[in-house]
């Protein structure tokens, strides 16, 4: 293959500079990007190692670049005032910061970000009496083709807006209970430029998302750039008797997208397009 | 591989290799005399040439070769379709028609957007580029992840020289293509592996060349839309082809038969992940027994069945 001895030298050299630089030296810049990040969301308050306390389960490996499901669960002891989630190396790193309301079952969260590159996701919980603990979970970038933009704008946009949620069949009043809300929405980074107009296309994501249950309070939602296209929700809440599940979310464009399900049993299984 | 000569294959034009012999002494002045090593192509009809590219993801010992390339040529001119995962790659194919023909490029097509098949471009900055009317969009959107992944896969000597995305020839609905005594019909399909993706038929030889709509061996993968494919893959069984030339895979397969594996591979999918969602199942389960009985059948198993399970589960809980 190398038949000339300097091209040869001169791809060893290219080799040589592009290899990866050692773990060592990994984990120490993965450590000075915790610190800017700490720095950055939670100023001088002390954040302390969650312990099993919270749990994250993420995919060792991106599967899909632009659909990364994050699971973190929470000890039920842990009454969380809030959740952050937030993705090391991405351009905006908090994905989310959820504030849970009265009517919260616990405060595990269930969702799907973008990763855009080899990072650490993490969940730091803020307890009733203001401690800040956290977990962490190393993501592995997903290799070939996979990357973390919209697959179909076009049907994206055509379907923006519609809200489907899902509840369990038979809610049971008081007993915490396990819902889902998908919102269908592109979530445009505004990072993507057009090479054309020379611009970038603007950003236009979901920017909050508020649920609640019964009137009262689920959950309040800040969302960012990291949530995955169509931003979607697995939370814990507490149903009341005859009462509804409200979804009320808002973009960056100012549009105000909103659904109200009953929960009867079997209500929201079919939710019809907005 | 071996590699066949044609009746219409074309004797190499002295001058053309000349010049091409200047233009890449040229390009390589700073480094040192070098050549540029032609890649190996099959003839797999007249005037139809095709390279194979290896089934596995790119890597030191592949160089980025990971995916099928071709030429077709005409009396006034070469269409160049997909041009290989590295700029190295689309200099070795440009040495390639070359050796085989005195005609000129004149369009390169690119079958959709992932890097495998688009990075080669580098090579053909003097040809117009022709693509899906959303392949611009969509490849500016991943260019610099697709780039950066390369680098880490390949070094930064692989990456250099990827130029900013170009499609000169946007197609929506169908566009034919006169080579000079030889017409190719050109037909941009609804999301299926990609929201991009387009196709190739040489009407004089009965060749589709089906870019990534068609995986053989190398484990379908699904970038768009499994539904839509399937849809697509109903439509694409319709064109007159007797032969095909798949994105990944041998050089040529007989047409249509050779859509049977990937059509019950995205059927299984689908109908998989639906079980999960009824029973209210997670992506994480979805993705640990979906298609399980699929996994012998495929190279590259492990690498995409995940991904595709995971797009597939986000695309059908909307039903």
């Amino acid at each position: 293959m190398m038949r000339y001895p300097l091209m040869g030298l001169l791809a060893s050299l290219l080799i040589v500079l592009s290899t990866p630089a050692p773990a060592a030296t990994d984990a120490a810049e993965d450590a000075a990007r915790w610190d800017l990040l700490h720095d950055m969301y939670f100023k001088d308050r002390p954040v302390e190692e969650a312990g099993g306390r919270i749990r994250i389960d993420a995919p060792a490996r991106a599967h899909d670049a632009a659909l990364v499901p994050v699971r973190v669960e929470v000890e039920p002891s842990l009454r969380l005032k809030t959740l952050s989630l937030l993705v090391d190396k991405n351009p905006v790193p908090l994905a989310a910061t959820f504030h849970f309301g009265p009517a919260s079952g616990g405060g595990g969260i269930e969702t799907r970000i973008r990763v855009n590159e080899y990072t650490n996701v993490r969940a730091v919980g803020e307890t009733q009496d203001g401690r800040l603990l956290m977990t962490e979970a190393y993501v592995k970038a997903a290799g070939g083709c996979s990357a973390p933009a919209v697959k179909d704008p076009q049907e994206a946009m055509a379907r923006l807006g519609r809200i489907k949620v899902k509840l369990p069949e038979t809610p049971v009043a008081g007993v915490p209970a396990t819902a889902q809300v998908m919102i269908s929405h592109p979530n445009s980074s505004g990072l993507q430029f057009d090479q054309v107009s020379r611009t970038y296309i603007p950003a236009h994501y979901v920017r909050s998302i508020v649920v609640r249950s019964g009137g009262r309070t689920v959950l309040e939602a800040e969302t960012d750039i990291s949530i995955a296209e169509d931003p979607n929700l697995r939370f814990s809440f507490v149903p009341v008797e005859g009462g509804t599940l409200e979804v009320v979310a808002h973009d960056t464009k100012g549009a105000t997208f909103a659904q109200t399900v009953p929960l009867a049993a079997g209500a929201g299984k079919d939710e019809p397009a907005l | 591989m071996t590699t066949s000569f044609g009746p219409d294959a074309g004797s190499t034009h002295p001058r053309a290799a000349l010049m091409t012999v200047a233009a890449a002494l040229c390009l390589l002045a700073a480094a040192g005399p070098s050549g540029v090593e032609p890649l190996a192509m099959t003839e797999v009809a007249p005037g139809v040439f095709v390279h194979q590219g290896a089934i596995a993801e790119p890597a030191p010992d592949n160089r980025g070769d990971t995916a099928n390339m071709g030429f077709i040529v005409g009396d006034s001119g070469v269409a160049v379709i997909d041009t290989g995962g590295t700029p190295e790659l689309g200099r070795r194919l440009r040495e390639a028609i070359a050796a085989r023909t005195d005609r000129e490029p004149v369009i390169v097509i690119n079958t959709h957007m992932h890097p495998d098949h688009v990075f080669g471009n580098a090579a053909f900055a003097d040809v117009p580029i022709a693509g899906h009317a959303n392949l611009r969009d969509a490849l500016a959107a991943r260019q610099d992840v697709y780039r950066q992944r390369l680098t880490d896969e390949l070094g930064a000597g692989a990456s250099a020289g990827i130029p900013r995305v170009r499609v000169d020839r946007p197609v929506a609905g169908e566009v034919r293509i006169d080579l000079g005594n030889r017409l190719l019909v050109l037909t941009a399909h609804p999301t299926a592996h990609t929201n991009n993706d387009l196709t190739v038929f040489d009407r004089k030889t009965g060749t589709l060349f089906a870019g990534d709509l068609l995986f053989i061996d190398h484990l379908p993968v699904v970038d768009g839309n499994a539904l839509g494919w399937l849809s697509v893959i109903d439509g694409l069984e319709r064109v007159p082809a007797i032969r095909a030339v798949p994105g990944h895979g041998p050089a040529m397969v007989d047409w249509p038969g050779a859509l049977d594996a990937e059509r019950r591979y995205l059927t299984v999918l689908v109908e998989g992940v639906r079980r999960v969602l009824t029973a209210g199942g997670s992506i994480q389960e979805a993705v640990a027994h979906v298609v399980e009985g699929e996994r012998d059948r495929w190279l590259l198993f492990d690498a995409y069945n995940p991904r595709n399970v995971t797009a597939t589960f986000a695309e059908l809980e909307w039903e």
